[in-house]
């Protein structure tokens, strides 16, 4: 019996993915746990393992093209199994028919159109066009044509014509306000403001993923949480003279340095264990406050950002923290984070202190309510508890909350043990 | 007994939506002062059309008869059947109207109403009869009727509205046309035809003003071509009623004088509110109704020529429509966009969307097509190779946004274009079907295909 290979969920936001590279060829023998392909999702670059064993027959997505969770990808025949192509066979017909169409709306949504080539009379566009789902759009030509300029997908667009008609306006408002669309579906925002006109010295960039999922779930994020910031300015010599202390012997003892991070990680979920309504979620009916500290932490990489997630952290020693975080950080700059390694963290820290900026606000990572944006540590006039200005060091701590979870009382009180951690830093160390 | 509705007014509003709300199995009543089916039934749009195929039948015979082969020894004609012909056009389709109010089971109530409250509508009848309807929601669909000239009371002898229009008799000799509107072209290409002399005066720049300034300018040279005298950019300062007639003073270029037995003025229309509550007008007197169609007064609404232009009976029938939708369920109704404007002068006019005028007022980037009826098969066989057909499509994405006809049968060619308008179609679907050969209608094609260098026959 043929098996059909569909695009795995590898994580639980995937939506879609891209097959990156196929590993084996057509014609090529497959045992279980053979990689059969690369693919990429929102998050990482896993490869996709066989759960069968046969000959590869027949692949129908190409490299580097993107399609949705579910959707066929190759055909695995087992030995001496011919490949059904007559059409007795329902299975290999049907997907036959559906690939090309696929293909197309796959090439319209990731071409970008250049402006120029709507002035031409381009080919009228096919009255019925078939969506993703098979089923048929309604929606006026000129609806299709406004819709393939702008990258809007007309599936999901509510139709306000007669009998539910797409028509310009539907499209337009879909362009201006993508926030609904992207409430609906993990898919690509676009700006709420239409771009500026593509001149011929400018470069339009296909949406990778990752890109697709920043865009909507910061939008989500920023449009939908009732965000609120606190922040202070913490004393950081103590951590500063700790971190020399052990570094020093470290070196000495050949071990790696601590870095900043590795104090402020420690410090967060050390903070987030003793204040746990700090460190819960808004789920609907219910918050759902955690009895573990999942701690995220922002990791920029090429083409955007991921938070691998440190488990347990509020267990685990400094040394076992700063392991674990350049560990995480190389495997996502490399994209090789497994979906158990950026998922389920109870809340993030992000930190910009490496490239000078004194103090600014995250946008909280659902379904987390709370982040924390941390500066750089800076050299600046104090008064001292003498009344006299001295030289000192300062990091500003900055917070921002979920309201619906924390309240302002809650977020303080986190943010007030956060920084006598900081300040007194060997209180995390105990 | 209460109604569900009671529409004031029978003409194309008020029996269409009276007709809307019987289908969707409400009580209704509708009540008419005159007779059912309104200005349009019964003195505009209906009875015109007969008097002007009349005039159109006799122009061609008397003038293009020998080019068509026709010989007539004694060519004529009498002008009282033409007017009792339409006035039996009239009458049968008023009588269609009632027949309507009977299949779907309308009390129709010949009275002059009021609405002295919320609810409820006093009416008055022709017998002086008197009676209170009570209704959950009315409709105001009272209509317009000729607005009057100030110094040129109408007197149906020697000054007349389009009402008396219709009925003159005996035919005037010498014809001044205050207003080059719809109204006042229709009835200078019927009077012409007939051979009286006839002057049209125009305020505007250009008859039908309205119209895409193309349109107007190549109708003016159509017209003036059969012998209308047409004053534009003219007004008429002084006005002297004599006995035999009237003199008019004219402003334009120079100033004249100009006689006639008869003057029509036709110059717009007024509404006609109904007494009782104080509805909210506009500044012109016209109700002021929200996205529902609703009065400042709940429960009242109001469709048609009542709240304002423009004051042509297709767009009265879909807002009634609209209205009365509105009225029982909860889907918000469409408010007027896109519409087809009609003059059944020869060689007809008709339009739909934007002018040039506008749509470059708007600031839109367009293409124009055009494509001259000289070079369409079908219409030099039925020797009719007058006028052109003009299209406007927006870029970039080649919508159409506008469609102005002038010629033979031009208002039946713009239907394709009010639904090309409406599905917003753009030029690669009016491109892309077929027009049958051989149709005026290819010349709508050729048109498309000129806008974007595509146009095989020119």
């Amino acid at each position: 019996m043929p098996t059909t290979i569909e695009m795995p969920k590898l994580s639980d936001t995937m939506t879609e993915g891209t097959l990156l590279r196929w590993v084996k060829k057509v014609g090529d023998v497959v045992v279980v746990g053979d990689v059969l392909a690369e693919v990429e999702t929102d998050k990482a670059t896993m490869e996709m393992e066989a759960f069968d064993e046969g000959t590869l027959s027949e692949v129908y997505v190409d490299e580097g093209q993107t399609v949705q969770v579910g959707q066929k990808l190759a055909l695995l025949v087992g030995d001496g199994e011919a490949k059904p192509t007559a059409p007795t066979s329902k299975q290999p017909a049907e997907q036959k028919t559906s690939q090309p169409e696929k293909k197309t709306a796959q090439t319209k949504q990731t071409e970008p159109t250049p402006a120029a080539q709507s002035q031409k009379p381009a080919p009228a566009p096919q009255a019925e066009q078939p969506s993703e789902s098979g089923t048929r759009v309604k929606a006026s030509p000129l609806a299709r044509k406004v819709a393939a300029d702008l990258g809007v997908q007309l599936e999901k667009l509510p139709g306000s014509g007669p009998g539910g008609r797409i028509v310009r306006d539907d499209v337009l408002s879909a362009h201006e306000n993508r926030s609904t669309v992207a409430s609906q579906a993990p898919k690509p925002v676009a700006p709420t403001v239409a771009p500026a006109p593509v001149s011929s010295q400018d470069t339009q960039i296909s949406l990778s993923g990752m890109r697709r999922t920043i865009a909507a779930r910061l939008l989500e994020a920023k449009t939908t949480i009732p965000h609120f910031y606190l922040q202070s300015e913490v004393n950081a010599e103590p951590l500063v003279e700790l971190r020399q202390q052990l570094n020093a012997a470290n070196e000495a003892a050949g071990l790696p340095k601590f870095t900043v991070n590795d104090f402020i990680l420690k410090a967060t979920a050390v903070a987030a264990s003793r204040v746990p309504k700090a460190n819960a979620s808004f789920s609907g009916d219910t918050i759902v406050q955690y009895g573990s500290v999942h701690l995220a932490c922002a990791v920029a990489i090429d083409d955007g950002l991921v938070t691998p997630v440190i488990r347990d952290a509020q267990s685990k020693t400094l040394t076992q923290i700063s392991a674990e975080i350049k560990d995480l950080a190389t495997k996502a700059r490399s994209k090789k984070l497994k979906p158990e390694q950026y998922q389920g963290g109870t809340l993030t820290v992000s930190n910009l202190g490496s490239y000078g900026v004194d103090q600014f606000f995250a946008i909280i990572n659902p379904p987390q309510s709370l982040i924390v944006s941390v500066g750089a540590i800076l050299k600046k006039p104090v008064i001292n508890a003498a009344g006299a200005i001295v030289p000192g060091q300062r990091i500003v701590l900055a917070l921002s909350c979920d309201h619906r979870v924390v309240d302002g009382a809650i977020g303080a009180e986190f943010l007030a043990e956060l920084k006598r951690l900081i300040e007194t830093p060997a209180l995390m160390l105990v | 007994m209460k109604y569900d509705l009671v529409v004031v007014g029978g003409g194309p509003a008020g029996y269409v939506g009276a007709i809307r709300a019987a289908q969707l199995g409400k009580r209704v009543a509708c009540v008419e002062k005159e007779r059912a089916g309104g200005t349009c039934l019964n003195w505009g749009c209906i009875p015109t059309k007969s008097l002007l195929r009349n005039a159109e039948l006799y122009h061609l015979l008397r003038h293009r008869a020998s080019d068509l082969g026709f010989r007539f020894d004694n060519l004529g004609f009498d002008w009282s059947k033409i007017i009792a012909r339409s006035r039996t056009v009239s009458d049968k389709l008023a009588s269609g109207v009632e027949f309507l109010f009977k299949k779907h089971k309308i009390d129709y109530i010949k009275a002059t109403a009021s609405i002295p409250e919320p609810g409820r509508i006093a009416c008055k009848g022709t017998d002086g009869k008197e009676q209170i309807l009570e209704a959950d929601s009315i409709l105001v669909a009272t209509g317009a009727t000729s607005r009057p000239m100030p110094g040129l009371p109408i007197n149906g002898k020697t000054v007349i509205d389009s009402h008396y229009a219709m009925i003159i008799d005996p035919q005037p000799k010498r014809l001044l046309i205050i207003g080059a509107g719809a109204i006042g072209v229709e009835f200078a290409y019927f009077f012409n035809a007939f051979g009286t002399e006839v002057t049209l005066i125009e305020m505007l720049p250009n008859v039908l003003p309205v119209e895409d300034t193309e349109i107007g300018v190549a109708l003016e040279r159509a017209l003036t071509k059969q012998g209308i005298k047409i004053f534009t950019n003219s007004k008429v300062t002084e006005t002297v009623t004599t006995k035999e007639g009237v003199r008019l003073t004219v402003e334009g270029k120079q100033k004249q004088i100009l006689e006639a037995d008869c003057a029509l003025v036709a110059i717009g229309v007024s509404p006609l509110v109904p007494t009782g509550l104080s509805l909210k007008l506009d500044p012109k007197g016209f109700i002021q109704i929200d996205d529902r169609y609703q009065t400042n007064v709940p429960g009242v609404y109001a469709a048609g020529d009542i709240i304002g232009p423009p004051w042509l009976a297709h767009v009265a029938m879909w807002e009634a429509i609209q209205a009365v939708n509105g009225i029982f369920s909860e889907a918000t109704p469409k408010r007027l966009k896109t519409f087809p404007g009609c003059t059944y002068c020869q060689p007809q006019i008709a339009s739909v969307g934007l002018t040039e005028r506008a749509a470059k007022e708007k600031g839109l980037k367009f293409k124009v097509g055009k494509f001259p009826f000289l070079a369409n098969g079908k219409a030099l066989a039925a020797g009719e190779p007058e006028g052109f057909v003009k299209l406007m499509f927006a870029e970039p994405y080649g919508e159409i946004i506008g469609a102005h006809i002038i010629g033979a049968e031009a208002t039946e060619l713009i239907a394709e274009l009010g639904l090309a308008i409406n599905l917003e179609a753009t030029h690669d679907e009016l491109e892309a079907t077929i027009h049958a050969h051989p149709t005026l209608s290819e010349a709508v094609h050729e048109a498309v295909g000129n806008a974007y260098g595509l146009a095989i026959h020119i």
